[in-house]
C-alpha cells in the first residue's frame, strides 16, 4: 500500500518576512567564515535581528591570536580546481589566501577582523560555544572584545527562539 | 515604475518606493519619506548621511556599501544604526531619492 505525503499548508498567520536570524559559524577557514559574516551583516542591513554563534574551529574567527591569520583551505577543497598534492605544498595556502583577499577587497568586503567589528557595531550579538571553548581550553580572555558571552547550546536555542537558524 | 505624489510633487518610484530619478528629489520629499519610514524628524546627522549617499551616487553611479558609509561619511556604524534602525544603507538611499542599493555588503 502506498500513501502520499502531503505538503503541510503554511499557516496563514505566519509572517511573510524574516524578523530574526541566528547564524552558526562552525568552520575556521576563510571560505568557512565569510558566508556567515556576510549573512549576518546582510540581515542587519535589512533591519533583521542577528545573533552569531561560533563553534568548533569557527571560534578562530573571534580568537585574538588567530582572527588575523585565517587561511583558505587548499587541501580537500575541490572548488579550487587544483590537484590536492599541490595544495599541500608549503606556502601554497598563504598564496591562495593572499590572492583571495585581494579579490575580497576589490568588492569592498572587509578583512575578517574589520568584518567582526562591523557586524558587532551594526548590532549583531556574538557568542562563543561553551562545549568548544571547554574542549579547546579557552576563556573569555582569548576572544576579541566584541564577543558578548560564552553560552551553551541550550542558551543559543533560547536566544534563537522565534527566528531562523542558519548553519554554516 | 509608477508616478506618485510625495510632498505635493509628482515623482517616479519603484515597487518599494525608491525614487527612480534622483533629480526629482527635494528636501521636502526626503522629510516625507523619512516620516513614512519611522523617522519623525531628520537631524543634522541624518542629513549628513543622506547627502553623502547622494554625492556618492552622483559621482560613482551606485550607492556606497555600508562599509564605506561607516568609514567615509563621518558617521560611524553604531550611530548609523541608531539613526536608521531599519537598515542605514537602504533607508538613507530611499530618503535620499536614489535607487535601492544592490550590493551584499
Amino acid at each position: 500500500m502506498t500513501t502520499t505525503l502531503e505538503q503541510p499548508q503554511l499557516d496563514a498567520t505566519e509572517p511573510k518576512t524574516i524578523e530574526k536570524v541566528a547564524i552558526v559559524i562552525s568552520k575556521g577557514s576563510l571560505e568557512g567564515i565569510y558566508p556567515g559574516l556576510i549573512m549576518a551583516n546582510g540581515a542587519r542591513m535589512d533591519g533583521i535581528e542577528a545573533d552569531l554563534f561560533f563553534t568548533f574551529f569557527g571560534l578562530d574567527a573571534i580568537r585574538k591570536d588567530r582572527y588575523e591569520k585565517i587561511k583558505v583551505a587548499t587541501v580537500g577543497n575541490p572548488g579550487l580546481h587544483m590537484p590536492t598534492l599541490l595544495g599541500a605544498l608549503p606556502g601554497f595556502s598563504a598564496l591562495a589566501t593572499k590572492m583571495m583577499q585581494r579579490q575580497i577587497e576589490k568588492i569592498d568586503m572587509p578583512p575578517i577582523p574589520e568584518f567582526i567589528e562591523l557586524v558587532a557595531d551594526s548590532g549583531a550579538q556574538l557568542y562563543a560555544c561553551k562545549a568548544s571553548v571547554d574542549m579547546f581550553g579557552l576563556t573569555m580572555e582569548d576572544f576579541v572584545p566584541q564577543v558578548e558571552d560564552i553560552i551553551s547550546v541550550g542558551e543559543f536555542y533560547e536566544k534563537a527562539a522565534g527566528g531562523q537558524i542558519i548553519f554554516t | 515604475m509608477t508616478a506618485t505624489l510625495i510632498a505635493d510633487t509628482s515623482v517616479d518610484v519603484d515597487a518599494e518606493g525608491f525614487l527612480t530619478h534622483a533629480d526629482q528629489w527635494s528636501e521636502q520629499i526626503a522629510e516625507q519619506i523619512a516620516r513614512e519610514n519611522g523617522i519623525p524628524e531628520l537631524t543634522e546627522r541624518h542629513w549628513l548621511v543622506v547627502k553623502f549617499m547622494r554625492d556618492r551616487y552622483f559621482t560613482t553611479g551606485t550607492a556606497p556599501s555600508i562599509r564605506s558609509l561607516g568609514k567615509e561619511s563621518g558617521v560611524p556604524i553604531k550611530e548609523l544604526y541608531q539613526l536608521f534602525p531599519k537598515g542605514p544603507a537602504k533607508l538613507a538611499a530611499k530618503i535620499g531619492g536614489i535607487p535601492k542599493p544592490r550590493g551584499c555588503i
